[in-house]
């Protein structure tokens, strides 16, 4: 079989997502998605507005203090894609450190 | 100085207004949801990935943790590509349904969890407060939902690629529209709009955005499917023989 071998599969896919975060992105429809046309629509909009974490750091996924929006978006989602696959795998590590910690017996008896 | 004021000020203003048209999708944020409902989804929530935890702790193989990161990723990315639908309106993936069919649905749980606890935190995307909602909704639903309809399903169903794919396009907009119908039963819930309103209102335009949540999961499947057919817990039947003949996570 002509498989590809694994590394450079989840290589090629983490490329991908950096690329569409990076690349695609900025040029994704800007229009209300479903719950905030909903929202509008209703007329309960305005109880989102009024808590919108002005603490994180990229709100909005835009860079701060970048003019061009495109740019601002691009890079927002080239910095959150590469933080996310960071995020994610410390987490999945961490976890399986623990379960190859763990003896067989201690297995069969969780699955128990 | 007044030529000088006149274009900061016009920047901030649209500044201002940018940040208000947050891409929420199903992402409910602070303000939307009363204590209790909040609170309520959010136990719910710490449930299920509680017991993720655990299931992960006992046998997640550290082959598969390159995977659960490229794969959170993935979909925080392709969260960002909102595309239209029907009147002014977009739609993006969730990717609970992907999740859960390359990692099974308790893993897919963590993943969506790092994926909406990091926009939340990062990107003011989806509330604080409501954090616990939209996991359960956005995450654990969508995840457990396709774990308990693809797993039976497809020991059932003849053995095809097709029969397989068609039922990850099904399991996907099931997934969105259970997201919807969630979200629609805790604004009510909470007293924000009354469910006769809101939920025709969810469902019909998620309707249509689980077109897309399908399409996108079915092409990302078939993709890992024709390349890596082993990265793919809830596969097949007749490939998933294959991958355990060859050894749970044979690098050949």
């Amino acid at each position: 079989m002509s498989r590809l071998p694994a590394r450079l599969f989840l290589a090629l896919a983490l490329a991908l997502a950096v690329g569409l975060a990076l690349g695609v992105a900025p040029y994704a429809s800007s229009s209300p998605d479903g719950l905030e046309r909903v929202a509008r629509d209703k007329g309960f909009a305005e109880l989102g507005r009024s808590h919108v974490q002005a603490d994180a750091p990229l709100p909005g996924y835009a860079f701060p203090h970048i003019g061009n929006e495109r740019v601002a978006t691009g890079l927002a989602g080239f910095a959150g894609t590469l933080g996310v696959f960071a995020l994610g795998y410390g987490f999945a590590w961490t976890l399986s450190r623990r379960a190859a910690r763990r003896t067989p017996a201690e297995r069969a008896g969780a699955s128990a | 100085m007044q030529t000088f004021e006149t274009p900061v000020r016009y920047v901030h203003m649209t500044t201002l207004a940018f940040t208000s048209e947050l891409p929420l999708a199903l992402h409910i944020p602070d303000g939307f949801l009363d204590g209790d409902v909040a609170a309520l989804a959010a136990i719910v929530a710490l449930g299920a990935v509680s017991y993720s935890l655990r299931i992960a702790e006992r046998d997640l193989d550290e082959a598969r943790v390159p995977l659960l990161g490229v794969l959170a990723a993935f979909i925080f990315a392709v969260q960002m590509l909102n595309f239209p639908v029907a009147g002014g309106t977009s739609g993006h993936l969730l990717g609970a349904t992907l999740a859960a069919v390359l990692l099974g649905p308790w893993l897919a749980c963590l993943v969506l969890t790092v994926v909406l606890t990091a926009q939340a935190f990062m990107f003011a995307d989806g509330g604080i407060t409501a954090l616990g909602a939209n996991v359960l909704n956005m995450g654990v639903l969508g995840a457990l939902m396709t774990g308990g309809l693809v797993a039976p399903a497809v020991r059932a169903l003849p053995r095809t690629r097709g029969v397989y794919l068609a039922l990850v396009g099904v399991a996907s907009w099931l997934a969105v529209m259970a997201a919807a119908l969630a979200t629609s039963l805790q604004l009510a819930a909470s007293g924000t709009v009354p469910l006769d309103s809101v939920l025709p209102a969810m469902l019909g335009v998620h309707a249509l955005i689980g077109i897309g949540e399908a399409g996108i999961t079915v092409a990302a499947v078939s993709a890992v499917l024709a390349s890596r057919p082993d990265l793919v817990a809830l596969g097949p039947a007749d490939r998933r023989e294959v991958a355990l003949a060859a050894g749970p996570h044979g690098t050949a």
